[in-house]
């Protein structure tokens, strides 16, 4: 059973977000929903943690762009973070990665255990 | 009714008496009479419940609670189900418009690949669900120019196909071939920005090939880089382009690159349902085409991207997951 599944945790004027699954035509309004649900307010950065993403198609891509608009919209920063390679090379080919701060996977310590 | 009810109440104790298949028979087609009579499954359990308490009077209390409950849930029974039934004809209906509009949307997306002596050109595009999310625009001036867009919009279904729509009628405005790429991919960005919801874009390789000069200009707004195949060098080169996706930011620039073909040469121009093996990440499938495209480059343009299709529909074990185009320039 494929699925997608997004935990929240707010630190300060950030909000972390963990993106865990396949996202594709199926599971993309899933996102859509875990996403339209954040409160986005002026001036705080939202940072979405990629590298659990198993899979993700172009609709799932246009799910990203989506919110990413609605964050900029809000004067509010938008970063992506531990993209895998595969996700990485979407990105640069789409011409996103020239528009959004994104960044690579690296080891990224987060504890998402206390949510 | 009461006439019913005393024939069933016959039925039963002569079934109750002696049980064999005859009486259950006559039992059975006596449900097709009730049926005619318009009688529901709760009125039948009704019936059963009155000629039960008469055949054994003696019969404990619970047994007459347990009819009453199977009763008020078999009505519950019926009317969920004329519920689901008339669900079942609605969606029947919506399949049928469905099916309607995907015609049209073939009809009008239906693509024409120009016939010239001057490059070979070939194309083959598959939707994976009835509407393709895929779509190649050629334009032609007489021996000069030709253009192709090939294009994919992100999302998939209905609105999809009307975005495509769109995007049709933004290139048959630009009417000629001899469009700069650059220019071709800024106004389309401008109409579908216009137009579109925010999670939906489009994709776009475009590409200009001029006749009496064989130079291929292109540009792409974020598309699978085109792959070249130089025959002199023996070697593949992706026409790398970046600009970002139609759609996404209202003024963007494009840049353009040319290349110049010589004899034997060939652009095979996809989208990504050709590329992605969502199974094996590990997989570098454009090596793969690479490879397949040159142990076929003996064939014209048009059989080259048939067997491109059917070669990598037997690498992906027949479970291609996306709409598949590929269109090649051959020289």
């Amino acid at each position: 059973m494929m699925n997608v599944n997004v935990q929240f945790r707010e630190d300060g004027n950030v909000t972390r977000g963990l993106i865990e699954g396949e996202i594709d035509t199926y599971t993309a309004p899933i996102l859509r929903a875990e996403l339209d649900a954040i409160r986005v307010a002026n001036g705080m950065l939202i940072e979405l943690n990629l590298s659990k993403i198993s899979y993700m198609d172009s609709t799932g891509l246009g799910i990203i762009v989506a919110f990413y608009k609605k964050v900029t919209k809000e004067n509010a920063q938008l970063k992506l973070v531990g993209l895998t390679n595969r996700l990485g090379r979407l990105f640069d080919i789409t011409g996103l990665s020239d528009l959004m701060d994104i960044e690579m996977d690296k080891k990224v310590e987060l504890s998402y255990e206390s949510i | 009714m009461n006439e019913l009810q005393i024939q069933y109440k016959k039925i039963l104790a002569d079934y109750i008496e002696n049980q064999t298949e005859r009486n259950l028979y006559i039992g059975q087609n006596f449900i097709r009479q009730l049926i005619q009579k318009k009688i529901t499954p709760e009125e039948v359990i009704g019936m059963h419940k009155h000629a039960i308490e008469e055949i054994s009077p003696d019969l404990p209390p619970a047994s007459a609670h347990g009819y009453d409950f199977l009763i008020e849930i078999m009505v519950h029974f019926g009317l969920t189900l004329k519920e689901r039934q008339s669900l079942l004809e609605r969606q029947e209906e919506l399949r049928i418009e469905m099916n309607v509009a995907a015609n049209i949307q073939n009809l009008m997306l239906k693509t024409t690949v120009p016939n010239t002596n001057q490059i070979d050109i070939g194309m083959v595009s598959i939707p994976i669900r009835k509407m393709n999310g895929d779509y190649v625009h050629f334009l032609m001036d007489d021996d000069t120019y030709v253009g192709v867009a090939v294009t994919d919009v992100v999302g998939k279904g209905v609105p999809a196909a009307l975005c495509m729509s769109m995007v049709k009628y933004g290139l048959d405005t630009l009417e000629y071939a001899e469009n700069n790429p650059a220019y071709v991919l800024e106004v389309l960005n401008r109409i579908i920005e216009k137009s579109v919801d925010d999670s939906m874009f489009v994709s776009m390789f475009y590409g200009r090939f001029d006749i009496v000069n064989d130079l291929f200009t292109y540009g792409s707004a974020g598309h699978e880089p085109a792959l070249y195949y130089s025959s002199v060098e023996d070697t593949f080169y992706d026409l790398e382009s970046k600009g970002l996706l139609l759609g996404v930011m209202p003024e963007v620039k494009y840049p353009q690159f040319e290349v110049q073909l010589q004899n034997n040469d060939f652009i095979i121009m996809m989208t990504d349902g050709v590329t992605e093996f969502r199974k094996d990440e590990t997989i570098n499938s454009r090596e793969i085409i690479g490879n397949l495209a040159r142990s076929l480059c003996h064939l014209s343009a048009q059989q080259m991207c048939e067997a491109i299709y059917e070669e990598l529909q037997k690498l992906q074990k027949f479970g291609l997951e996306d709409d598949f185009t590929v269109v090649i320039f051959k020289k």
